[in-house]
């Protein structure tokens, strides 16, 4: 591991610790408690999308599709004692296997939707997952076994605060991991120029599906947290807009950065929730601020960059001019 | 070295290659020149995996090559520096050269191989932490030969290399390509620039609308009243 990943990954370890001292010393009442929990899981969704729109250039819009597979599936695991999982295995530990289960359903669902449309260019995949989309929604509405259009109840509240910041942190480390890997730096080939990464040897259909199939799996995972963080889920949830939403996120944080897409989450998420008492004039409103965001930034928050501790102290150093640019900079002058 | 058997390649309806045969011998540069939309640059990426034949045959060091996929065909030592260079504007000149070793998982040999690139193009030594989209036209190019060279191609087949550079650049550009011959790499060149892609061959290929119409040893290409008259400019 890089000595950056782990400064990055003590200070991220440190938010959570103090963000959780705090509940627990009471300075952040329930209703906190759910939102930041509500983050979390966005946070998981954003930066998985990040991994298909922004770092592989492919676009989908089926994000709320696998959410939905991935949040009936383990809600069926939680809810039905002694379903497949023994029942031996119960209470937090059967919420994480059911998790697991609802986004290795999610992810095999990906590779079938994945594998006839990646083979393809342009705008077939867009089209292919906003369709799967609709068609996953319709199926559980037409589901008696999950409750139909009344929806699904009686999920019982597994996903605290702590748990899911816990899934979010190993969310991002893994995808984060996979975008500095090989398998990451194909990836960003075949969205510079898919022709030019095939003449790589880059075997451009494979790449994508693994990172799509990657995807859909932590979008299944952010489905589960959902589920067991409202309690009864509906097939309405997991609408069009649900993936529209979460594709915001992406665009806004910076295409391609998983630090723009986790900010971008955090943000949105608390401007939703703090318009709430302005009611219908909140889609207004919200709708206004983002034509504005990407009037003045349409590159989004990061634009592509990602932010860090490391980076954050390089830049505070050149702010108050302590020290001089690294060699590092001097290098790209050709001057060493 | 490479052999291509009577190929038809189609663009839907139409005809692009009718019944091309050609042979690249080991160790030989060999140019295939003709004026646009000839089918040289089809040709190429059919030789590479980009388009499929309807009929033929692609022979590369008696491997039919066919209908491999093109990662499979870099696998086998055909490396593709395609026309306009579609190098990776995004990435760092370094990212970009990394890149072309793609398939190698030796990290030591991948960083000879580095070495050797850097030997050939001391200016994107200068400017390997340069972001590619930055680069003038004649460095996009080099960047372009290099990523190419990074795989450690037996056979290095060029898409008009020459294109948009100024004069200047394209003989340097064509002296780099010797170079690399030098080394022991076989290339295939495709050229508009006909003149200084049958000084440097050894062997060239006309091609018109699809077909070759005319083939031979360079030197006697280059006194042929045809070519001279087609590609030359000039009786």
């Amino acid at each position: 591991m890089k000595k950056s990943t782990i400064i990055n990954l003590i200070f991220v370890l440190a938010i959570g610790i103090a963000l959780h001292l705090l509940r627990k010393a009471g300075f952040i009442n329930g209703y906190y408690d759910h939102i930041l929990t509500k983050i979390c899981m966005f946070i998981i969704a954003a930066v998985s999308l990040n991994l298909i729109n922004g770092i592989c250039g492919q676009f989908s819009l089926g994000h709320a599709g696998f959410m939905a597979v991935g949040a009936y599936i383990a809600a069926i695991f939680t809810k039905n004692p002694g379903l497949i999982i023994p029942e031996a295995i119960a209470g937090m530990p059967r919420f994480f296997v059911a998790l697991i289960i609802g986004g290795l359903m999610a992810a095999f669902v990906g590779f079938l939707v994945g594998l006839p449309t990646l083979r393809l260019r342009g705008d077939y995949l867009a089209i292919t997952t906003l369709g799967f989309g609709e068609i996953i929604r319709v199926l559980l509405l037409n589901w008696k076994f999950v409750g139909g259009a009344s929806g699904y109840f009686g999920i019982k509240p597994y996903a605290n605060f702590l748990s899911v910041y816990v899934l979010a942190v190993i969310t991002v480390f893994i995808i984060q991991n996979f975008i500095t890997s090989s398998y990451g730096r194909a990836c960003i080939a075949i969205r510079e120029d898919e022709m030019a990464a095939e003449t790589m040897g880059i075997h451009t259909t494979k790449y994508k599906i693994i990172a799509f199939v990657l995807a859909a799996f932590f979008a299944g995972i952010a489905g589960g947290i959902y589920a067991h963080l409202m309690q009864a889920i509906m097939p309405r949830d997991f609408s069009f807009l649900v993936s529209v939403d979460i594709l915001l996120m992406v665009v806004l944080g910076g295409l391609g950065s998983t630090s723009g897409s986790i900010m971008a989450a955090i943000f949105l998420t608390l401007v939703t929730e703090s318009l709430r008492r302005f009611q219908s004039l909140r889609v207004i409103i919200y709708s206004l601020m983002l034509i504005f965001i990407m009037i003045f930034r349409p590159q989004g928050l990061l634009g592509g960059q990602e932010l860090s501790v490391s980076m954050l102290k390089e830049k505070i150093k050149l702010l108050f001019g302590r020290i001089k640019p690294e060699k590092g900079y001097a290098s790209t002058n050709g001057t060493e | 070295m490479l052999k291509i058997e009577d190929l038809h390649v189609y663009y839907g309806a139409i005809h692009a290659i009718k019944g091309v045969t050609l042979e690249v011998q080991e160790g030989s540069i060999v140019t295939l020149i003709g004026a646009n939309g000839a089918g040289k640059t089809t040709i190429l990426r059919t030789i590479s995996g980009l388009e499929r034949p309807k009929k033929g045959k692609i022979e590369f060091m008696g491997t039919d090559i066919t209908n491999l996929p093109a990662p499979d065909i870099v696998k086998l030592g055909i490396s593709h520096v395609p026309e306009g260079r579609r190098i990776f504007l995004g990435m760092s000149v370094l990212e970009n050269l990394e890149l072309g070793a793609f398939l190698s998982r030796d990290k030591k040999s991948n960083k000879k191989s580095l070495e050797n690139v850097f030997d050939h193009f001391p200016r994107l030594y200068e400017r390997r932490q340069q972001i590619a989209g930055t680069l003038s036209g004649g460095e996009q190019q080099m960047l372009a030969m290099g990523r190419a060279l990074m795989s450690k191609p037996k056979l290095m087949i060029l898409d008009e290399p020459s294109m948009g550079l100024a004069p200047i650049l394209v003989l340097q550009i064509f002296d780099i390509i010797e170079e690399i011959h030098k080394q022991g790499t076989t290339i295939l060149l495709i050229e508009q620039n006909a003149k200084m892609a049958l000084s440097l061959a050894d062997y060239g290929y006309v091609l018109e609308t699809g077909k070759i119409v005319m083939q031979g040893r360079t030197s006697e290409l280059l006194q042929s009243e045809d070519v001279k008259r087609a590609y030359l400019g000039g009786a």
